[in-house]
């Protein structure tokens, strides 16, 4: 045994020994224990360095507000950074490091910064790097230089950048009551609201439940405390519906009684089990709520609070009657308030001396008295602390008499020895989750707390957490909230009684004490009581400015222990009381939650995927697939000893030279059906859509309300009140989301009914020279020649025994055809056409070709209509209606969106014969060192086979003006730079004669 | 956050679509009037309090609802298809079978 660890006592299992590493040194600790008291079962003080001055810190707490002692806990590669050490269980294995260190904990180079500890007072960063104000590092470019150096050296963890295996999985749950805490008021509820035949959910964010009844030595019905919770927690087990959640988190309380949880399933764990994750976020709808989340104790603020082995009361209290632990051998207390003389009798029986027990107030109770002659501690009324001595460990400290009435401090101060230093600030309640939840807390001066407020949403507060801080207190309101919460009448019952030690639970209210020295506030961003008086003689007056100024609070404790005695400081500052100061709200999360709980499932194999009818075909055939949004589409069929640009270049020009074939499958297509089907789409296009004969398709361009570009795409009429509507491939949802929009706000009055057929159709492009010639072949009950068949043209027919629709458009600028077929026998004419197509030379491609035969004909995608361009900029101005108003024609011609200057639709050469990069910047001259402005940026570009040159789609100021002028292209980060010639965006074949025919 | 689809019950918000303010008041479409074109498209109240909006179900019946939701509570005091006397989108199905 360890000197600080008791032979007995606590819920550790002593026979199962954990071998884990801090540091890189090996210890032994029990099953049971938290990375926190196994170490300071071994003796060690020193658990990180601060985050400003690099102060060695100790342990202050054993729980989840523990500010100082956060490790990152390395597992393989993966690292999680600011994990307290108070909530890691060890096991065998665990690889645990300490933090804000360099080199090592105990010889720390930056711990000079404590010398300087005037420069970095408050709103230090803020004023120091304002930097010059002329200068290169001017401005905010000084900050940016200097923050580098500041992050490295001021960080908290660092996180890392490995990928992380482990899995995340989210719950979504249903429950009449959700009892957060575990303790006996927690308990009580629980057990009251099953007995009503409620479904119950209890959460604690400590592996054992039972809460303070775990560590405080009372007995319930005869029992010791600890007992009585494990006797209720193993029948509420049994119990159908009562669900328990162990290392249960609940930190977000949101709208409609909603809750987020994180559970912690398999941290503790050298080796998960088989299916478990790592951590299951729960969503919780519960129709209501029982917050029996307990109470923080609070430091009290003097010089030297924060040196390792200055602890708070109830802390040790847990280390001892938890896991059997000495936090010190010879122990003082300094209290406000009568919950630390608990302390002092517990740690006694422990086995410690306690020698020194400074209270502030003069005046104590006989109950006080008692209990410190029973721990046999020496009582120094009327006194406070003022200094504590020791460097990595505490050696001891100074007492001197101290005026309750004014907070003076009297005579001479008297030193004593002692290794450990207790404290006890009184108690706040952890108000946290209904703070979210919305309402205001509310100030009591006698418990010199805020008081959870009146509830907006339906939860329903037990135990500390109100501020009644005795057990009996505890149990009944816990039992009465149960009852309440599950809608059961509260009936006389018997209640389990408690022999506890008494106690006032109303401190004096004195939160610092004034003497020289740096007295810390927030421990773990390092913010001092003098740093909140600069903040307020600085001018800022609110606490919400004081609050960003000195990041008081701000750390990823939250201030759990910070915010109260902030408060108190501010306002004494400001000669106001504390409720007129204020609080600030909480917000969630209560601790922090890891990233990929929130992830969950819904990211890498389980995002959907969207497939084509033909898509295995096209993997049997040799295509690469290319991901375009959920889609999956084939890139390029390669052959093989291709490289993707030789494969789509063979592509295209085969194309245009013979004939080729596209899966046009993803283009989203809408059923615009009904009587008033022409007239919608007449107000939803620019163009003209009523005039369009049946059998016939048009080319329509849609504007959004602020008259800029939407989506492109044709429509085909099918029937007099029957229209297929289709839209990028990019924009189906989106679209039909417009139309949906303006059919049901707008005008609903229209009769006309959409329906999403995308899925329903399969889409391929046959287009080429040869193309006719192979539908010839291969189509039945329908001619395709030039008369039937007409350019914009709809014929129905069969391929292979298959009904499909053709429409004659062109994408490509060849004679092209668009074959519709039903989405299960995509696959089929798709082959049937390949196979017609064979004699005549037809190739299948892919995005890359079809992308090099748009650009060659300089056809818009989503890259030009990119939310920003109008039709005029994209020369598409030819399609816009004068005879009807339509969506977006009263904002299209704005000033700015008719101005000369606009970046307009051009095409460009590369005049160097190089290839060209989408996003490069259009420059007028080029000068690499000090590059002028862009007059545009390039959008597409490929190699054109067509041409024989690499060219680009760009938008450029002045477009159209620009042809024939010459430009450069600056692309500094991928250093291409080069000259192109501007042109006019349709390279290829410009009046159409291809396509025509 | 739960909205109450007249035709689905209540659902979570995650299958819902914020389709924009509903205090817009589209002018007639042939109008020149460029302010009111400019408060339709631009100007926004953004109360704290009860604000009128459109919701989409998107991820459900795809209706278009009239929500009145609290900004500051998330708490929703009424929910109305937009189509309003033109009846549901459902309902309107319905109709053009018949
Ligand atoms: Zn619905």
């Amino acid at each position: 045994m360890s000197p600080r660890r008791a032979d007995t006592g606590g819920r550790i299992d002593r026979l199962k020994t954990i071998r884990f590493t801090f540091d890189g040194t090996a210890y032994t600790g029990h099953a049971g224990d938290t990375l926190a008291s196994a170490l300071l079962a071994k003796g060690v003080t020193l658990y990180g360095r601060s985050f400003k001055y690099h102060r060695p810190r100790g342990l202050l707490t054993a729980g989840v507000e523990e500010p100082n002692a956060l490790v990152t806990v390395l597992k393989g590669e993966v690292r999680e950074p600011n994990i307290p050490a108070t909530m890691v269980e060890i096991h065998d294995g665990l690889v645990a490091i300490s933090q804000n260190r360099f080199p090592s904990l105990a010889w720390d180079i930056n711990a000079v910064n404590q010398l300087g500890g005037k420069i970095l007072s408050a709103g230090f960063y803020y004023k120091t790097f304002m930097g010059p104000v002329f200068g290169p590092l001017k401005g905010t470019r000084f900050w940016m230089f200097c923050e580098h150096f500041i992050r490295r050296a001021a960080g908290l963890g660092s996180a890392g950048s490995a990928k992380d295996p482990a899995r995340y999985e989210r719950m979504n749950a249903f429950c009449d009551v959700l009892v957060v805490g575990s303790g006996p008021a927690g308990l009580m509820a629980t057990k009251a609201a099953a007995d009503q035949g409620a479904r119950v959910m209890l959460a604690d964010l400590e592996p054992h439940f039972g809460g303070s009844a775990n560590w405080s030595e009372e007995t319930i019905d005869g029992a010791p405390a600890a007992d009585w919770a494990r006797r209720t927690v193993a029948q509420l087990a049994g119990r159908d519906n009562v669900r328990l959640l162990p290392r249960t988190t609940v930190w977000g309380y949101y709208d409609n009684n909603t809750l987020a949880a994180l559970e912690r399933v398999s941290d503790h764990k050298e080796h998960p089990g088989k299916g478990e994750p790592r951590h299951r976020y729960w969503a919780i709808r519960a129709k209501s709520v029982v917050l029996a989340t307990g109470a923080f104790e609070r430091p009290l603020i003097f010089p030297g609070n924060d040196r390792p082995g200055v602890m708070l009361a109830h802390a040790a209290e847990r280390y001892a009657n938890e896991f059997g632990v000495l936090p010190g051998e010879r122990i003082a207390l300094f209290t406000n308030n009568d919950s630390a003389y608990r302390a002092a009798v517990a740690l006694k029986k422990a086995g410690a001396a306690v020698v020194a027990i400074a209270d502030v107030r003069p005046e104590l109770s006989p109950e006080m008295r008692k209990l410190a002659a029973e721990a046999e501690a020496e009582i120094f009324a009327g006194h406070a602390v003022v200094a504590t001595e020791g460097g990595k460990a505490l050696s001891g400290l100074k007492l001197q008499r101290f005026d309750l009435a004014n907070g003076a401090l009297i005579g001479d101060a008297r030193s004593i020895h002692a290794d450990c230093l207790l404290m006890s600030g009184g108690w706040s309640p952890t108000i946290h989750l209904a703070s979210q939840a919305g309402a205001k807390a509310e100030w009591n001066a006698a418990r010199q707390a805020f008081l959870p407020p009146k509830p907006t949403q339906s939860w329903i507060g037990a135990g500390a957490f109100t501020g009644s801080f005795s057990t009996a207190e505890a149990i009944a309101e816990g039992r009465a909230a149960g009852l309440a919460a599950a809608g059961g009448q509260s009936t006389p019952s018997m209640l389990p009684t408690v022999e506890a030690v008494p106690g006032d639970p109303d401190p004096a209210p004195v939160f610092e004490i004034r003497a020289k020295g740096k007295s810390f506030v927030d421990f773990q961003h390092d913010v001092t009581a003098e740093d909140v008086r600069l903040a307020h003689r600085e001018g800022f007056v609110s606490v919400e400015h004081l609050k960003r100024y000195t990041t008081l609070g701000m750390a990823t404790d939250q201030g759990k222990s910070s915010n109260v005695p902030g408060l108190a400081i501010m306002a004494e500052a400001l000669g106001k009381p504390i409720p007129e100061v204020g609080t600030t709200r909480f917000r969630p999360p209560f601790a922090p939650v890891s990233i990929g709980s929130l992830a969950a499932e819904r990211f890498g194999d389980l995002k959907p995927e969207r497939l084509t009818p033909m898509h295995d075909w096209h993997l049997a055939n040799g295509a690469t697939m290319y991901s375009a949004g959920l889609w999956y589409r084939p890139m390029i069929y390669g052959l093989s000893g291709e490289t993707v640009e030789q494969a789509y270049v063979r592509e295209a020009k085969a194309t245009r030279e013979s004939a080729g074939i596209v899966d046009v499958s993803t283009l989203g297509k809408i059923a615009v059906q009904g009587p008033d089907a022409a007239a919608f789409l007449d107000r939803v296009y620019t163009n003209m859509f009523s005039t369009l004969a049946v059998g016939k398709a048009r080319y329509g361009l849609m504007l959004r309300e602020d008259g800029l570009a939407f989506d492109d795409g044709t429509t085909w009429r099918l029937g007099e009140q029957d229209f297929l509507m289709t839209t990028t491939t990019a924009n189906a949802g989106k679209v039909m989301q417009h139309l949906e929009y303006f059919l049901d706000v707008i005008w609903p009055e229209l009769k006309v009914h959409v329906t999403s057929v995308t899925d329903e159709w399969a889409g391929a492009a046959i287009g080429g020279p040869k193309a006719r010639q192979i539908l010839a072949a291969c189509v039945t009950g329908t001619s395709v020649d030039n008369a039937t068949l007409p350019f914009m043209g709809i014929v129905r027919g069969e391929i292979s025994g298959v009904p499909v629709m053709i429409c004659r458009l062109s994408f490509s600028g060849e004679m092209a055809f668009e074959v519709y077929s039903g989405a299960g026998h995509g696959t089929h004419v798709w082959k049937a056409l390949v196979e017609a197509g064979k004699p005549f030379g037809l190739v299948t491609y892919g995005l890359e070709a079809l992308g090099t035969m748009r650009i060659e004909k300089g056809h818009v995608t989503g890259a030009e209509i990119d939310g920003r361009t109008t039709a005029r900029d994209l020369h598409l101005d030819w399609m816009l209606s004068k005879k009807k108003p339509f969506i977006g024609s009263a904002m299209m011609d704005r000033e700015g969106l008719i101005a000369s200057d606009r970046l307009e639709l051009v095409g460009l050469i590369a005049l160097d014969n190089r290839p060209l990069n989408g996003g490069a910047h259009i420059v007028e001259e080029v000068d690499e060192a000090n590059p002028h402005d862009s007059i545009g940026h390039i959008t597409a570009c490929c190699y054109s086979p067509a041409l024989g040159r690499h060219i680009a789609l760009a938008l450029v100021e002045g477009g159209k003006a620009r042809h024939g002028t010459r430009a450069h292209v600056s692309d500094p980060l991928r250093n291409r730079f080069g000259p192109v010639e501007i042109v006019s965006n349709h390279f290829f074949d410009p009046d159409g004669s291809r396509m025509h025919g | 956050m739960l909205i109450t689809c007249p035709y689905c019950g209540p659902r979570d918000v995650i299958e819902f679509t914020y389709q924009g303010d509903g205090n817009r008041e589209r002018p007639d479409p042939a109008s020149q009037n460029f302010e009111a074109w400019n408060a339709y498209v631009y100007d926004r109240l953004n109360p704290a309090g009860d604000h009128n909006e459109i919701w989409q179900h998107s991820g459900g019946c795809r209706a278009h609802l009239k929500v009145v939701r609290n900004t500051l509570t998330h708490e929703i005091s009424s929910v109305a298809f937009a189509r309003g006397d033109h009846g549901s989108a459902a309902r309107h199905k319905a109709e053009d079978k018949a």
